[in-house]
């Protein structure tokens, strides 16, 4: 049966069960202090706006350049995918898939599991919830080593500088980049898993003020 | 039913049972598969000596420089610190300041709590501010990056070996022992394991007075 089905809430930080009357009411966990809510506050609204941000910055995060390196023979500008093509040539091709599966697949991959996530939840999908849980978890549990771009752009900046025979800065792509990461990890944690299930088991949901809750 | 032997899932919200796990057991949720807690019956202990490790292992990671490159005579090394300190110079602090949170500060805070909260568990009494530091431990963990950043060096390494000759430095060697040990640390911390303990501690505490 649904916890919040029963008055009762659990915390999300540290998994203490406990009575809440009403179901708008924001209060403090009463063991760890962490704020509780029934279900996280307007998280479709706001899982929504962080998505379409990301969908407007990956544009200019895979066709601006995220590292421009100078020397005596000109400028030349790499993009993400350019760098990924550089270490398939250079003959490291497990780091180039790597690379390709973190910083063009994942980001990607993560927008699209969170829009269909979301749009599931809005139109009270109940198809296959078990898989959509573990699609979320997964979108969860990635999303972090989409930051190897970063590192990558980081370091060899501070290395490759030895003047004008040489030097490497990282480009505006970089920054573009970064905030898709960032953008996209708030998303996975706006969005609230527990809407998959509100709407899963639609014979348990005859409480009108969770309805009027969950599907704002 | 009293709420305190009642699990509530916090993925898809069932309300069940507290079940009795055997040793180095985990308890799943039945209705969307999601690990509710875990049974790590040393748990604790190897999380603070491997937190107090880590914390070693911090300082050794940012006093020596990572890598260093020469290339026809020119020579250049960085430390994680200074790298910041170069993308600062080069005009794109918002880059900097990402690198700095996720591979200093956090994982910094996440080891400096680790061990403020278990080293006090383990001589049987609980700090002051638990409840304050178990929140900001949530709060850290996801952002926490050391081991993104060890795959990040690596895919470096790589790259730079086509322009110059690299040479690993006490840092790069460190940073991987970090990356264990902290990996350890923080997986052997269950929360549910931590509140139990602590649960017990109070009320052995109440019965003292």
């Amino acid at each position: 049966m649904n916890a919040a089905l029963q008055s009762l809430v659990s915390c999300e930080a540290c998994g203490l069960a406990q009575h809440r009357s009403s179901a708008d009411e924001v209060t403090a966990c009463l063991r760890c202090g962490s704020r509780i809510h029934h279900r996280k506050p307007n998280s479709i609204g706001r899982t929504w706006a962080l998505v379409i941000a990301a969908y407007v910055l990956i544009i200019p995060a895979n066709l601006m350049p995220v590292m421009a390196t100078g020397s005596l023979f000109g400028t030349e500008n790499d993009t993400i995918f350019g760098g990924v093509l550089y270490l398939w040539e250079s003959n490291s091709e497990m780091l180039a898939i790597i690379l390709f599966c973190a910083s063009i697949v994942i980001p990607f991959a993560k927008l699209f599991s969170l829009t269909f996530l979301l749009i599931s939840v809005q139109r009270h999908s109940t198809w296959n919830p078990v898989f959509r849980a573990k699609l979320y978890r997964a979108v969860e549990l990635v999303g972090r080593w989409s930051m190897i771009d970063v590192y990558v752009a980081t370091m060899l900046t501070a290395l490759v500088q030895f003047g004008s025979l040489m030097s490497i800065r990282a480009g505006v792509g970089a920054i573009a980049f970064a905030s898709v990461v960032v953008i996209t990890i708030f998303a996975a944690k706006s969005f609230d898993p527990r809407l998959i299930w509100d709407n899963a088991q639609p014979r348990l949901l005859h409480h009108k003020k969770l309805m009027k809750e969950t599907h704002v | 039913m009293s709420a305190q032997s009642i699990l509530v899932c916090n993925q898809c919200d069932l309300a069940q049972h507290e079940a009795i796990l055997e040793s180095g057991g985990k308890a799943r949720c039945p209705r969307c598969d999601n690990v509710l807690y875990r049974s790590q019956p040393n748990g604790f202990r190897l999380s603070l000596i491997f937190a107090i490790t880590s914390l070693a292992l911090f300082l050794i990671s940012n006093s020596f420089p990572i890598v260093t490159i020469s290339s026809q005579g020119l020579i250049n090394s960085t430390t994680l610190l200074g790298a910041v300190g170069q993308l600062i110079k080069d005009g794109i602090p918002s880059i900097a300041i990402l690198v700095l949170i996720t591979t200093f500060l956090m994982p910094m805070l996440e080891i400096c709590i680790l061990i403020y909260l278990l080293l006090p568990l383990h001589f049987g009494r609980t700090p002051p501010g638990l409840s304050f530091g178990f929140r900001l431990i949530c709060l850290v963990k996801p952002w926490a990056m050391i081991e993104v950043f060890m795959i990040g060096l690596i895919v470096t390494i790589t790259k730079l070996n086509a322009l110059a000759s690299v040479s690993p430095g006490i840092g790069l060697i460190s940073f991987v022992l970090l990356m264990i040990s902290i990996t350890v640390a923080v997986s052997n911390f269950d929360v549910h394991a931590f509140w139990r303990q602590v649960g017990l501690l109070q009320k052995n505490g109440l019965k003292a007075a």
